[in-house]
């Protein structure tokens, strides 16, 4: 099963629990600060990703969208 | 429409019913019991109507401010401790601008006090006795009738400025036994007021809230209360000139105390003393204006509290330094009788020289 | 590709004042997504408390009443009695439903009031800076108790739960947390399933909810959703503690 997230940027506070959870290791802290001051989190898109959306189950922000084939 | 025989507490729980009334919530205490037992009685059984004997007092004027949400017409009755409980409740209440009508049958203070007629909780009525700025219009039945008049009033009044309404009672008034008349049937239909909380079905959600993180936001609440309350200054202020055209010395008494001011009054014109009487009926809005007229004819202002002196200080305010005031109280608990009070009344009328 | 997770439709666009890694963020949403599941958006009324979550009405799309700190069982209780067709909850963190809120709770659910309560229990008072919770643990420093709760002094944290469960008229109380992926999704059918309850004329239902506190408990997010399972459950054990339903199909 192939998958795909999106995480808003802006939304993000990088509380880093997606990324604890994610079983595939497919998220990463970006390098970045957004607008609030917040280090956000991105989407390594390297094909690992099956869409179980456990990132978006923990989310607090509802920052990701989960796509899955 | 007959007449019957009735206590004072329980005709306000009639008149309440007859007003429409769907939820009643309250609290055992002495000297009110009659009205909570009343409604238990008759407001529990009706369709669509909740009574409920609440845990406090604390939780029942809460169960009336989440009635009033949704738009019921709701009420809820205590004496002065169960009162001083509900004032957070009352301010939550005016924040939001929500009808209710509480019920005060005032007994004496300060503390668990006496179970008798007091009338010190004139300031916590009017003065918003709960924190915040804000006004709840306070109304003073002096009899039985008055009592049922006022209660069915008071629903009325509270819908139409959306705003909580005081009916300042005390424990001789809930006893007393009278002829009374109850001027309207209960209605057929609950009346639900418009605008309520009633879930977001067909429009968007709505918020009812008292907080706000931005100051500015509160002040221009602040104004928008007051601005309504200078309209219901304007147009609700009540009260009785009883024999007030000659008088050479005017008592000033609301409640129970105006009811056996009268009879002192009656007993003075008797032996030739032209004492009259202004009896304020709603006690806020205040009646400035009439005392401020009764000044232009009258100089001695006599009034006659059962308390250490509330309503003088308002009676004050409208004197304005004109005439001259005077006080008799008697605190605690303790009720005067008619000659009590015309022995101070002829005191004074001689004391002044008065013709 | 399909979307399969998506913003529920009766979540506000708001951005979550919350702090990173809060409960409160995490319970509004599923509380969305249930709304917008039982179709309940015409019908329900959130009643929000003092504290953090006073500005839910922000963020979940429904009607909503402010209600004085403590009072909200009460404010539930005149709501549902004069328009019993309404889906009432009320929304508390663990000073309101366990504190100052202690006797409308139980007599609430005395009362067997058709009402939901969701009960936050963070174990601090968030809102106002960390103080000390009934729900507190012995030992845990707090700005009130800055030398570690103490038995003797503060007596030991409080399980309303089990005391609310203990009253005839609570028809069905669960304790559940947010702090995985797992828990996450049994909280939400402990929730769901509390509605139902409301729905269906059951009785009084009551949903208490570990959540974590990272700022007050002074943790990464991360640290704080562990120290839920670490520390808080040996206090408060997950699960059903009442349920005359009888369906297992919750918690």
């Amino acid at each position: 099963m192939k998958g795909y997230i999106e995480i808003d940027q802006e939304l993000c506070k990088g509380c880093e629990i997606c990324l604890s959870f994610c079983p595939k290791g497919v998220i990463s802290l970006s390098d970045r600060w957004n607008a609030s001051g917040y280090q956000p989190v991105v989407f390594n898109d390297n094909g690992g990703c099956t869409g179980c959306a456990v990132c978006a189950v923990v989310c607090p922000e509802v920052a990701i969208e989960v796509y899955r084939d | 429409m007959t007449k019957v025989l009735m206590n004072g507490n329980s005709a306000i729980g009639e008149a309440a019913i007859r007003a429409g009334c769907q939820c009643y919530f309250g609290y055992p205490i002495t000297p009110q019991n009659e009205l909570t037992e009343y409604m238990a009685a008759n407001l529990s059984r009706r369709k669509g109507c909740s009574f409920i004997q609440a845990e406090s007092e604390i939780s029942a004027i809460n169960m009336v401010y989440g009635a009033s949400l949704v738009g019921a017409r709701a009420m809820t009755s205590s004496s002065s401790p169960g009162i001083s409980l509900k004032q957070e409740g009352i301010s939550y209440l005016s924040a939001c601008e929500l009808p209710a009508v509480i019920v005060n049958m005032s007994r004496g203070g300060p503390g668990l006090g006496s179970i008798s007629a007091a009338q010190s909780d004139y300031f916590q009525a009017t003065r918003g006795g709960g924190h915040g700025d804000y006004r709840t219009i306070v109304l003073a039945p002096s009899s039985v009738q008055e009592l049922a008049d006022l209660t069915y009033k008071a629903f009325d009044l509270a819908d139409k400025y959306s705003i909580p309404v005081i009916v300042l009672g005390d424990g001789m008034l809930g006893q007393m036994m009278e002829p009374v008349e109850f001027k309207h049937e209960a209605p057929k239909k609950l009346p639900i007021r418009s605008n309520a909380l009633r879930g977001a079905k067909g429009r968007s959600s709505k918020i009812i809230k008292t907080f706000t993180s931005k100051p500015a936001e509160l002040e221009e609440i602040n104004w928008s209360l007051f601005r309504r309350y200078g309209i219901i200054k304007r147009e609700e202020t009540s009260y009785e000139a009883f024999l007030t055209e000659d008088a050479e010395l005017i008592v000033v008494a609301f409640g129970i105390a105006a009811r056996i001011a009268r009879g002192a009054i009656n007993t003075a014109r008797t032996a030739g003393l032209k004492v009259g009487m202004l009896r304020p009926v709603t006690l806020w809005p205040f009646p400035t204006e009439i005392i401020k007229e009764l000044a232009a004819r009258t100089e001695q202002f006599l009034v006659f509290e059962m308390n250490m002196g509330q309503m003088i200080e308002d009676v004050q305010l409208a004197l304005e330094g004109r005439g001259e005031i005077h006080f008799y109280g008697r605190p605690g608990g303790v009720i005067p009788t008619p000659s009590e009070i015309f022995r101070v009344i002829s005191r004074l009328y001689y004391q002044k020289g008065l013709k | 590709m399909k979307k399969v997770y998506t913003r529920p439709n009766s979540l506000k666009r708001n951005p979550f004042h919350y702090c990173p890694g809060c409960g409160h963020s995490v319970i509004h949403r599923i509380i969305t997504e249930l709304i917008d599941e039982m179709n309940l958006q015409d019908r329900a009324i959130g009643i929000p408390p003092p504290g953090c979550s006073v500005f839910a009405y922000n963020y979940i799309d429904i009607d909503m009443a402010e209600s004085a700190h403590g009072r909200g069982a009460a404010v539930a209780t005149g709501m549902k009695r004069a328009f019993p067709e309404a889906v009432v909850f009320t929304y508390q963190g663990d000073g309101d439903l366990a504190a100052i809120g202690t006797a409308e709770t139980i007599h609430a659910a005395n009362r067997g009031e058709n009402i939901t309560a969701i009960f936050v229990n963070n174990a601090v008072y968030g809102m106002t800076g960390g103080q000390m919770a009934p729900t507190t643990l012995l030992e845990q420093i707090t700005t009130t108790t800055p030398y570690g709760r103490d038995r003797r002094i503060e007596g030991c944290p409080i399980r309303m739960s089990e005391i609310v469960a203990m009253v005839e008229g609570a028809a069905y109380v669960e304790r559940v947390a947010v702090n995985s992926p797992a828990s996450i999704r049994k909280a939400k059918k402990a929730i769901g399933k509390a509605l139902q309850v409301q729905i269906d004329n059951l009785g009084f239902s009551l949903v208490e909810i570990l959540s974590p506190c990272p700022t007050n408990w002074k943790m990464s997010p991360l640290e704080a959703w562990k120290w839920i399972d670490k520390e808080m459950t040996r206090q408060f054990p997950l699960g059903i503690i009442k349920d005359i339903t009888g369906n297992k199909d919750a918690g």
